[in-house]
């Protein structure tokens, strides 16, 4: 599945490559809906053995994720931690990091903006407030990721293991900082202090959607840019695509390897502020949406691409909003979304193999 | 050369016969129609250096590979070899390289693997055949032992057990005494000597010299894909060890008479009162756990001259290179570029300052390959001006820039956006050449340029190392082609064990002095 999206498009040197170009944009359209719907369809006939219509099911998804007014505000709330989220992955996977603790470093980031922000607030204007909440979820969320990343600079240590288990201990401490540091005295619940509606980023025009959304789409944008058109950008992609080769080169492989983690775990920590500051407005005792394991998935369908990874996590946020509205009213568990996102997963894989071997066979 | 061999008379008793049969694969001839006998009651060494063609040879004899030309005849009969079971089915055992045992199970249990699943493994059967077969080979397993607690020494004595359980008539060795001690060495000869009495056939495939002499019956050397000479069993009982030593060296690094990459070395004016471009001395790097170090490794290289650094392959030669160029931590000494010492600076700083090293892993760490041929051109220059401007990619300077490098090398390339990975060996080894010889190079650190490259990717690498020579560089050039060597070189330094040995003059004799220090005697 991680196939490098040869981003960098030099002049062809004969002119029969442009028509080949657009039939290579056509050929990855197709093979990316195709088994999309292949997968619907699969999920389709789960749904009817277990005695659900389908088209019902897919019916309220769309109603409640995409075409309701309410819901579809909703569903572009949801995108902004989301987006975030994907960022930070997107730069973990192209330098050939995997970066599986995104929702501890979310966590973290999340308790410290909603600690933080009511504070300052009161301090400073909200703007400087707001601006200062999300560094420090940012750098708590860095500084987390520092204990990976050292390990893997300089020990070779596997960051799949370490990012997993330091996500275990993120949630856990995020927690323990809610119900013993940072928690609200005025309230029963155990909760950190909640930002009053009027701090928090402001709604775009007359609706519910968070302007979260749009910082949100600048991160990918930028990040996406970063990768593909600058020359840090090429360095984390060779460090990913052949460490050796980077060696070789000159490019100083530690210190490339820590700033992925910085930058991977920066975004996800940013992701918990916006959401905090954006959304929720405090962290409950025990909240963990696993949005960090959630958007894994949609980034590889956008094969780490950030325009295809905004259009999965649109696609990710419906099916989640729609989902648990649809899960409600006709009694499917709301985990059938995920399910749903899996299938999607291996039929895109078995796809990729196909034509793999296809290739290969017409080559022979 | 070549009078040695007679072509081997498909004699009767031959377990294991091959006939021409050739390998290709893309951009490399790993076996050029070779023919091999194989007899009970012999051990056949096959000798060769890495690369010259002796694990692709295996590989089609236990059924991993299929040739793409010629015949396997087992036991006189035409046959296809098509997996490794239907190997094992017709009596050939291959004992690889790396150890392939489950470390977590004990020795019994590995032994058991591969039965049919639905029966209960039969430990009793087992117990009484191993009993009898370490009896008649004086050596003792522990059966109920996990494999993680034996030495490799065991673990070897397990997998040739293995193969005799199985009843294989024609046993495999692959580089199997590279992970031994000495004293294991010796027991494995002493088991080999044991299995070839009772009727076995062995092939024994190393490249040291010392154990071809030691434990063989009859030596087939191998070179760059093709088998180069036989020395037959009768030949070999004939002479002492040193004799057939030498006799080796002569196949190995001789001259062959119909070989048309014999040019005669150009005569080059080398301006001997000109100041040395490269200065080592005394450079030194400490031993890791699979590469020798190098100890007091001393020369200077003056603008125009090619030396040449000559061994074994594995004597330390990536080592060198590596810490030329700043890869590889060096624990002492002096590189001095232009009177300049370098050895503290980083891998791009010399780069900056003219030093160039073309690496022999032109996949593994030369290119990226799956990115673009463009891009590829540039892996050394990340960020620089006028490529990329304030740390943005410049499409149009990189384009047009890799459009022209490409003309000047003659890169075959469908396009610039191809990933460089499709690329056949010769077109990626110009893209490399290209990388490293443009603008601003004054010293040249070569490694193994035309190793796994056809005939005309050959030529054309060395006529461009020539002309590179001619344009006032300095040139390192490190290989195990001593014909290589000879045709390009004004001197030649040989490296044994990760120091310099010796250096020679490349006039008259010097094939003979160079092979004679390549395996450890003076000159």
């Amino acid at each position: 599945m991680s196939i490098d999206t040869p981003t960098v498009n030099a002049t062809a040197l004969d002119p029969t490559s442009a028509g080949a170009a657009r039939r290579d944009i056509l050929h990855r359209l197709l093979m990316t809906l195709g088994p999309i719907l292949a997968a619907l369809v699969i999920a389709g006939c789960i749904l009817l053995a277990v005695g659900v219509d389908p088209l019902a099911y897919y019916g309220y998804v769309l109603e409640k994720g995409l075409f309701s007014p309410l819901g579809i505000q909703q569903t572009l709330t949801r995108m902004a931690p989301l987006l975030f989220l994907a960022a930070g992955l997107i730069v973990a996977f192209r330098a050939g990091t995997w970066n599986l603790g995104g929702d501890g470093q979310f966590l973290l980031g999340a308790v410290t903006a909603a600690a933080s922000a009511p504070v300052f607030v009161q301090l400073m204007p909200a703007w400087l407030a707001l601006i200062g909440s999300f560094l420090i979820a940012a750098v708590v969320a860095m500084i987390w990721s520092l204990v990976p990343a050292l390990l893997r600079a300089y020990q070779g240590v596997n960051e799949i293991i370490t990012t997993l288990m330091m996500t275990f201990l993120g949630t856990s401490l995020a927690n323990v900082l809610v119900k013993l540091v940072f928690r609200d005295p005025g309230t029963t619940v155990p909760q950190t202090r909640t930002l009053p509606v009027e701090d928090r980023l402001p709604r775009l025009f007359d609706t519910t959607i968070t302007s979260g959304l749009l910082l949100g789409l600048a991160a990918i944008i930028i990040v996406h840019l970063v990768m593909t058109r600058t020359a840090f950008g090429l360095k984390l992609r060779i460090v990913g695509a052949n460490p050796r080769a980077a060696i070789h080169a000159g490019l100083g492989v530690p210190g490339l390897t820590i700033a992925v983690f910085a930058i991977s775990a920066g975004l996800a920590g940013l992701a918990g502020a916006v959401d905090i500051i954006g959304v929720q407005g405090n962290v409950r005792a025990d909240w963990n949406p696993a949005y960090g394991l959630a958007v894994i998935p949609a980034v590889f369908l956008a094969r780490m691409n950030g325009f295809a990874a905004i259009g999965f996590v649109f696609l990710l946020s419906v099916l989640s909003i729609g989902g648990e509205s649809a899960a409600r009213r006709l009694g499917v568990p709301n985990h059938f979304t995920l399910v749903l996102v899996s299938i999607v997963l291996i039929v895109l894989a078995l796809a990729e193999y196909v034509d793999h071997r296809y290739n290969q066979s017409r080559k022979a | 050369m070549g009078s040695l061999s007679s072509l081997p008379d498909a004699d009767k008793r031959d377990i294991v016969v091959l006939e021409g049969v050739t390998k290709r694969f893309p951009g490399i001839v790993a076996n050029d129609s070779i023919d091999l006998s194989i007899r009970p009651g012999e051990v056949h060494v096959l000798l060769g250096e890495n690369g010259a063609g002796k694990s692709t040879l295996i590989g089609m004899l236990s059924g991993v590979l299929q040739p793409d030309e010629g015949r396997i005849l087992v036991d006189g009969k035409l046959t296809q070899i098509t997996s490794p079971r239907h190997a094992l089915a017709l009596g050939i055992g291959t004992v690889f390289q790396h150890m392939m045992l489950v470390p977590a199970l004990t020795v019994a249990e590995n032994l058991l693997l591969g039965g049919p699943w639905w029966q209960r493994p039969r430990t009793e059967e087992l117990e009484a055949r191993v009993a009898e077969i370490t009896r008649s080979l004086g050596i003792t397993v522990k059966l109920h032992a996990k494999v993680s607690e034996l030495s490799l020494g065991e673990q070897q004595q397990v997998e040739i057990l293995r193969a005799m359980v199985r009843n294989s008539r024609l046993l495999i060795l692959d580089e199997s005494t590279s992970m031994l001690t000495p004293k294991g060495i010796d027991e494995l000869g002493t088991l080999m000597r044991r299995l070839v009495e009772q009727g076995l056939a062995i092939v024994f495939i190393t490249h040291k010299l010392k154990e071809a002499a030691a434990f063989g019956d009859r030596i087939s050397v191998l070179k760059l894909g093709r088998k180069v000479g036989e020395i037959p069993s009768e030949r070999f009982r004939a002479l002492g060890e040193q004799e057939i030593i030498s006799e080796i060296v002569e196949l190995m690094f001789g001259k062959q008479k119909d070989d048309p990459e014999a040019v005669e070395c150009p005569i080059r004016t080398i301006c001997v009162e000109a100041a040395p471009l490269l200065q080592v001395a005394d450079l030194a790097v400490a031993p890791t756990d699979n590469a020798p170090g190098l100890s007091s490794i001393s020369f200077d290289i003056r603008p125009g001259e090619i030396l040449g650094i000559a061994g074994i392959d594995g004597n330390g030669q990536k080592q060198l290179a590596e810490a030329l160029a700043g890869q590889r931590v060096a624990t002492g000494g002096s590189v001095r570029l232009e009177g300049t010492a370098i050895e503290m600076l980083s891998v791009g700083e010399r780069r900056q300052r003219g030093l160039r090293y073309l690496t022999d892993d032109r996949l593994g760490e030369g290119t990226v390959a799956t990115f673009p041929v463009s891009i590829n051109f540039f892996l050394k220059q990340v960020g620089a001006a006028p490529f990329w401007r304030n740390g943005f990619e410049q499409r149009a300077e990189i384009d047009k820039r890799a459009a022209q490098l490409v003309r000047e090398y003659d890169v075959r390339t469908p396009s610039l956006k191809t990933p460089v990975g499709r690329l056949s060996g010769g077109n990626i080894q110009k893209v490399l050449l290209a990388r490293e010889l443009a603008e601003g190079a004054k010293v040249v650190i070569f490694n193994k340029p035309t190793y796994g490259l056809d005939l005309a990717n050959t030529l054309a690498s060395r006529q461009r190392i020539r002309d590179t020579a001619a344009r006032g560089l300095a040139i390192l050039l490190i290989s195990t082609d001593l014909e290589e060597l000879l045709s390009m070189c004004d001197r030649i330094a040989v490296i044994a064990n990760g120091a310099l040995v010796g250096t020679v003059e490349n006039v008259d004799d010097v094939r003979t002095k160079v092979g004679r220090l390549m395996i450890g005697l003076a000159a």
